[in-house]
């Protein structure tokens, strides 16, 4: 029996393990279909910006209430999951409470395990009313209904039902070692301290060994297999933050926000231009990717954004802090950068199972722009910088949207028509009125 | 009649054999946009008042291409700058400061990889670097105890992490300096950035800069202070359709202090 269930539970944590990782690469996969953008540069300061934004959680507490209760998940999450290996090894081995023989030291983790499992459970359920019962605007703003909106939900109930579990097997478990159940009971004593499940003891008081083993194992194996299923349900959730946080701060722009990046290929054509001793008549040198489409200047789907961008789409779990900042979205507009990120996700998605079923990309008929983020929402934006200020995790939003821009403005000329008055003033006369460039200096004899 | 301000242009400079300390970019609102040039002659006061010798580009200065590389038209842009630059570099000029957010940060942030490389300045940043000096001396004045709330312009603030200098300037004046609910980091756009400014808006319930305006209402002040022509203006119009025009003015950080000094 028990090396049934040991057989067991090595081939659910290998099969649980295995398709978490067959998806991991898949999202590698279709992160690697952006442009190539070196962010490998300084990396001191990559692991700096990323101990404090993501280790640190130092933007998330810029919302006080939303951040001291995200940093009690946080913390409770990867703390519990030293629990987790436990779990793990004695499932393997068929042991109870591998690490009980650090003693002392297994006492004070446990207990730290049981309190943060409550305060994790508390913080969810804070999560839960303030985005069901307060009905707290950015979750239930137009991008969030359906699917968004359940997402979170489960996500949520999710860590209610494990965190649950886990109490009630330590709860079984204490019990099972006071009555001094075969397995369970150590004679050097109880292991581990029980400061929140020695509350659930009474509910189960006066149940026979046999029934307490059965609740234990439950319990055990629903809160293993939850965790597992858990693992391999973030990458069809916005959960992937707990993962793509990391990589998406240690990745994200160092340079000053107002810093939009140059287009390499426009400078080129632009120092040709200028060159008083280019020939504009030279053919131009022959190489082997003459055939080749020349190259389109910004983005109009998502193949020509960059890695970062695409994990950008990824890593946003769509917390709308973005949105919230935003003086477009606040004054009524369309454009909520976070459904720029979400549609951004959502396409890269389509396009690469189109890649995975045609082996490469068959056209599809649609694209990012127009089918999914419209020339409304883009035109809206101030370029304010709000929204990168505010996420959490380094996304930014408003490179897709200048990037989308460039395409709507130098591929399709399909600027709004007083932008494109602006623009060529600033051609012709070097303002953006209509002034004369010899009258510049006018103000200087004026009164 | 206040008498005629003397601006030298660096081509004068350059017939006299003589280089100036810093080049004053005065921007295209500074040049063309009458309440903006308003702004331009108090800073130039104030650069004359602290004997800085100073030097603009005159007819020879162009738009930086702000505008055109928020919109998109990098072309447009790139053009710009390298023309620009190359201005820029044939007087071998070494110090910018500007009154314009918008083009302290293009010209600091984006022209290097053109070719540009300046050190660049902020006005704000420069009167408080001539008040550390002692070059310029401000005290009280015609603001003193005043309620006063500062604007933080994008450009300046959150694009390139400068929050300080312009207070520091109000600090100076003895006002009573109150922030707005959303201040510095939080600060709210006037809704005039990227390309904004020379466009109806998209459809919404409000303008940018009348909710930009009733954050600043809010606060109860006397002068909204900002530090950005286009800022200035959106500001000026919020108040305006808000009907407060006759209680609250809207000022340029320069030009309140050259009037504190009756400049």
């Amino acid at each position: 029996m028990q090396l049934i269930s040991q057989f067991l539970f090595v081939i659910i944590l290998v099969f649980g393990i295995g398709f978490f990782t067959k998806n991991i690469k898949k999202l590698i996969k279709y992160i690697k279909l952006g442009k190539s953008i070196n962010r490998n540069d300084n990396p001191k300061d990559r692991f700096a910006n990323m101990a404090r934004v993501a280790l640190g959680q130092s933007k998330m507490v810029k919302r006080p209430i939303a951040g001291f209760l995200h940093i009690l998940v946080y913390v409770g999450f990867v703390i519990i999951n030293i629990e987790v290996l436990e779990i793990i090894i004695d499932g393997i081995f068929g042991t109870h409470r591998v690490f009980s023989f650090l003693g002392k030291t297994y006492d004070v983790l446990i207990a730290s395990f049981e309190i943060l499992a409550l305060l994790v459970f508390i913080g969810v359920i804070a999560f839960w009313v303030r985005r069901n019962i307060l009905k707290l605007k950015r979750f239930w703003a137009n991008e969030m209904k359906g699917w968004p909106k359940d997402d979170a939900n489960y996500i949520l109930y999710f860590e209610m039902v494990l965190m649950a579990l886990f109490l009630l097997m330590n709860a079984a478990d204490y019990q099972l070692q006071t009555l001094g159940a075969d397995h369970y009971a150590n004679e050097a004593g109880i292991m581990g301290e029980f400061p929140i499940s020695q509350f659930i003891v009474p509910l189960i008081n006066g149940l026979s060994i046999s029934t307490l083993i059965i609740i234990e194992r439950v319990a055990w194996w629903l809160h293993i297999v939850g965790i597992l299923f858990f693992l391999n349900y973030l990458y069809y959730s916005k959960h992937l933050h707990i993962l793509l946080a990391f990589p998406n701060t240690y990745f994200a722009k160092l340079k000053p926000k107002g810093e939009i990046d140059n287009l390499e290929a426009v400078t080129n054509e632009v120092k040709l231009m200028m060159d008083p001793n280019a020939d504009p008549f030279a053919a131009p040198e022959p190489t082997e990717s003459d055939a080749a489409v020349p190259e389109k200047f910004g983005a109009s789907d998502v193949q020509d954004l960059s890695w970062v961008q695409l994990l950008n789409s990824y890593t946003c779990t769509e917390c709308g802090r973005c949105t919230s900042e935003c003086p477009a979205n606040q004054t009524g507009k369309k454009l909520s950068p976070r459904k720029i990120m979400m549609d951004t996700r959502d396409r890269l998605e389509e396009v690469g199972q189109n890649i995975e079923k045609n082996k490469e990309f068959k056209d599809d008929g649609k694209q990012l722009l127009g089918d999914y983020i419209t020339n409304e929402e883009l035109w809206a934006c101030t370029t304010c910088n709000a929204c990168t200020e505010a996420c959490p995790i380094g996304i930014d939003p408003l490179s897709i949207i200048i990037d989308m821009r460039r395409y709507l403005v130098m591929e399709q000329s399909a600027a709004p028509n007083e932008l494109n008055i602006a623009m060529g003033n600033i051609e012709n006369n070097g303002a953006p009125w209509p002034y004369n460039q010899m009258d510049r200096l006018n103000w200087a004899n004026e009164n | 009649m206040a008498e005629a301000i003397k601006v030298p242009t660096m081509a004068e400079f350059m017939a006299a054999g003589k280089k100036p300390e810093v080049l004053f970019w005065v921007g295209c609102a500074g040049s063309f946009d009458d309440r903006a040039k308003k702004i331009t002659k108090a800073f130039v006061k104030l650069l004359s008042k602290a004997n800085v010798e100073f030097a603009v580009l005159g007819t020879e200065e162009s738009c930086t291409g702000d505008p055109a590389k928020r919109s998109g038209n990098e072309f447009l842009f790139q053009m710009q700058a390298v023309t620009n630059i190359e201005v820029l570099n044939g007087y071998e000029i070494k110090k910018i400061v500007t009154a314009c957010p918008h083009c302290f940060n293009t010209i600091k942030n984006e022209y290097p990889v053109l070719g540009g490389d300046y050190e660049v300045m902020h006005h704000t940043q420069f009167l408080k670097s001539l008040l550390e000096e002692g070059k310029l001396k401000v005290e009280g004045g015609k603001f003193k105890g005043k309620r006063i709330t500062f604007h933080d312009p994008c450009y300046l603030g959150r694009a390139n992490q400068e929050y300080e200098a312009p207070r520091d300037l109000l600090r100076k004046l003895e006002v009573e300096l109150v922030e707005m609910r959303k201040c510095k980091t939080n600060g709210l756009c006037c809704g005039a950035g990227g390309g904004q400014m020379f466009k109806e808006p998209e459809k919404g319930n409000k303008d940018v800069n009348i909710l930009r305006t009733e954050q600043a209402i809010e606060t109860k002040p006397e002068v909204i202070a900002a530090g950005c022509p286009f800022c200035n203006t959106m500001m000026t119009d919020g108040v305006k359709g808000k009907n407060k025009e006759g209680q609250i003015e809207v000022l340029d950080v320069a030009e309140m202090i050259a009037e504190a000094e009756d400049l």
